[in-house]
């Protein structure tokens, strides 16, 4: 019995490590990016292209855009694609990142139950709906996890001259959690929340949830991509992870982002500067 | 939404009897982390949980109870101190670890530890009574005590060992931070669903549970299986 068992705990344990050592076999770079371009099958739809051109494989960490450049800042990754500029361009500032460049672009669209519970459809200045939400305390989802779309939807709410967070828990109601989980939990809880378009069109599960505003151009998307510095993090795979940034940010990968589509609606909107 | 349960057994009938490439690999996964996670820490808790119940030295009360305390451990907690332990700016980041099997491997190794030498030490402490006698008589001692009393307690540890792959496959928080659920390379099944969900895919989601609990019910019978054919062995040699 214990010699079996030795023999077992041996097998699994040359299984385990040969099978690691087999995935370490052709190049590959880490990707911090963020929930959004996951969950809408966005980078599983670019990285085969890229793959094939390069030989390249990206693997994907997908969190909060504040995770991601927290993450990056440690060096566990070698490229950000994310979408919070002025984050961005502190992390840039402080030294952690080189090289960032627009990407692609879409837009944050205010979702409610279709009753419209806070009377705010159609309107087109997101930062008064949110103030109308807030008087009439109609339940809101946040994301409350420092991503890109929190930065985003804290922006909205400081332009309303409105600290939702003195009344967390009672109609503001913090997930602390991804899009897909906060979307999950606004229809469970018939509550308004902040999405970026390409989750919401992917989102399976929107119960009684719809658009009501959109068109601000306060509520503008702006994806970057950016490697992490070199200088700072020696063991970033620099070469690699340029070749995947010339590509996103060229003629091939742009198309490809142009040409995305998930039940019949372009999520991403190419608008990387041509050079 | 009423439907989900249903729309789930279908889903999940269709993607085992399709063997979806990709659900065969995220399964593998799994499978290959919480297996060698679980012989791992057989491996370092047995003899540590044996000399436990068969010692007595100053610290032993003080160890048995951390150690009993540690199995309340939240995976989440765990795998952030990997995370930090395994990131590049921590003192094991040189390996180049995270974001790897390897590191899942690890963060579920600690997190079964603490089951296994608990319930070793338990195990082995009440056989102990019954055992003290005889030990003392043929004059068993030393390394070789410890290795007999695991032996003939091999049948319980194999549930203590059950117990801990229990917990490794479950567990979705520690596997998240330091695999990073990255697609062909740290997916695995919990991490799998927790996207499902979050992409809003219930049904989805809930035929990997359904595959997974699939799963974890056919280890199990495996290892009664082993059990019953080692115990019935063992009377047929006595």
């Amino acid at each position: 019995m214990f010699r079996s068992f030795a023999r077992l705990a041996i097998l699994v344990l040359i299984l385990a490590l040969g099978v690691t050592h087999a995935s370490l076999a052709g190049e590959s770079i880490i990707l911090q990016s963020t929930t959004s371009t996951q969950n809408s099958g966005l980078l599983d739809y670019l990285l085969p292209l890229f793959k094939k051109k390069t030989g390249i494989t990206v693997k994907v960490v997908a969190v909060g855009t504040g995770q991601a450049l927290r993450n990056a800042r440690n060096g566990d990754g070698d490229v950000l694609l994310v979408h919070a500029r002025d984050a961005e361009m502190k992390f840039l500032k402080e030294g952690w990142g080189v090289d960032r460049r627009d990407v692609m672009y879409n837009d944050f669209v205010i979702v409610c139950p279709k009753s419209d519970p806070a009377g705010i459809a159609g309107m087109k200045d997101a930062s008064a709906a949110l103030r109308r939400i807030a008087e009439k305390r109609v339940p809101f989802v946040s994301r409350g996890d420092d991503s890109g779309t929190h930065k985003k939807e804290r922006a909205l709410w400081r332009k309303a001259g409105i600290d939702p967070t003195r009344d967390s828990g009672t109609w503001y109601r913090e997930t602390g959690s991804g899009m897909g989980a906060t979307l999950n939990a606004a229809a469970a809880m018939n509550a308004c929340t902040l999405t970026d378009r390409a989750t919401w069109i992917a989102f399976r599960n929107k119960g009684d949830l719809k658009i009501v505003v959109q068109g601000d151009p306060a509520l503008f998307n702006q994806y970057g991509v950016m490697l992490v510095n070199p200088k700072r993090h020696p063991h970033v795979k620099e070469k690699a992870a340029r070749a995947f940034i010339d590509w996103l940010t060229g003629p091939e990968g742009q198309k490809a982002i142009a040409s995305y589509r998930l039940h019949g609606q372009q999520l991403f909107f190419p608008n990387a500067p041509v050079n | 939404m009423d439907n989900s349960f249903a729309q789930a057994f279908v889903k999940a009938a269709h993607l085992v009897a399709t063997l979806d490439s990709e659900l065969v690999e995220i399964v593998l996964l799994s499978l290959r982390v919480s297996l060698t996670a679980v012989v791992l820490a057989a491996l370092i808790g047995f003899p540590i949980g044996a000399v436990l119940a068969l010692y007595r030295f100053p610290g032993n009360r003080i160890i048995t109870l951390l150690i009993t305390a540690f199995m309340g451990m939240p995976p989440v907690v765990l795998g952030l101190i990997v995370y930090l332990l395994l990131s590049r700016s921590g003192p094991l980041g040189v390996l180049g670890l995270l974001y790897t099997p390897t590191a899942m491997i690890i963060a579920q190794t600690l997190l079964v530890l603490p089951i296994i030498i608990a319930l070793t030490r338990q195990t082995i402490a009440d056989m102990w009574k019954e055992y003290e006698e005889t030990m003392r008589s043929l004059n068993i001692r030393g390394l070789k005590l410890v290795r007999t009393m695991l032996f003939e307690a091999r049948l319980s540890l194999a549930t203590a060992a059950l117990a801990g792959f229990g917990r490794a496959i479950a567990e979705v928080g520690a596997v998240m931070i330091v695999g990073g659920n990255i697609r062909h390379a740290t997916r695995v099944m919990t991490t799998a669903i927790a996207l499902e969900t979050s992409k809003g895919e219930l049904a989805l989601a809930l035929a990997l549970g359904l595959i997974l609990l699939l799963l974890a019910l056919t280890v199990n019978l495996a290892v009664n299986l082993l059990s019953a054919f080692s115990a019935a062995r063992g009377y047929a040699t006595s």
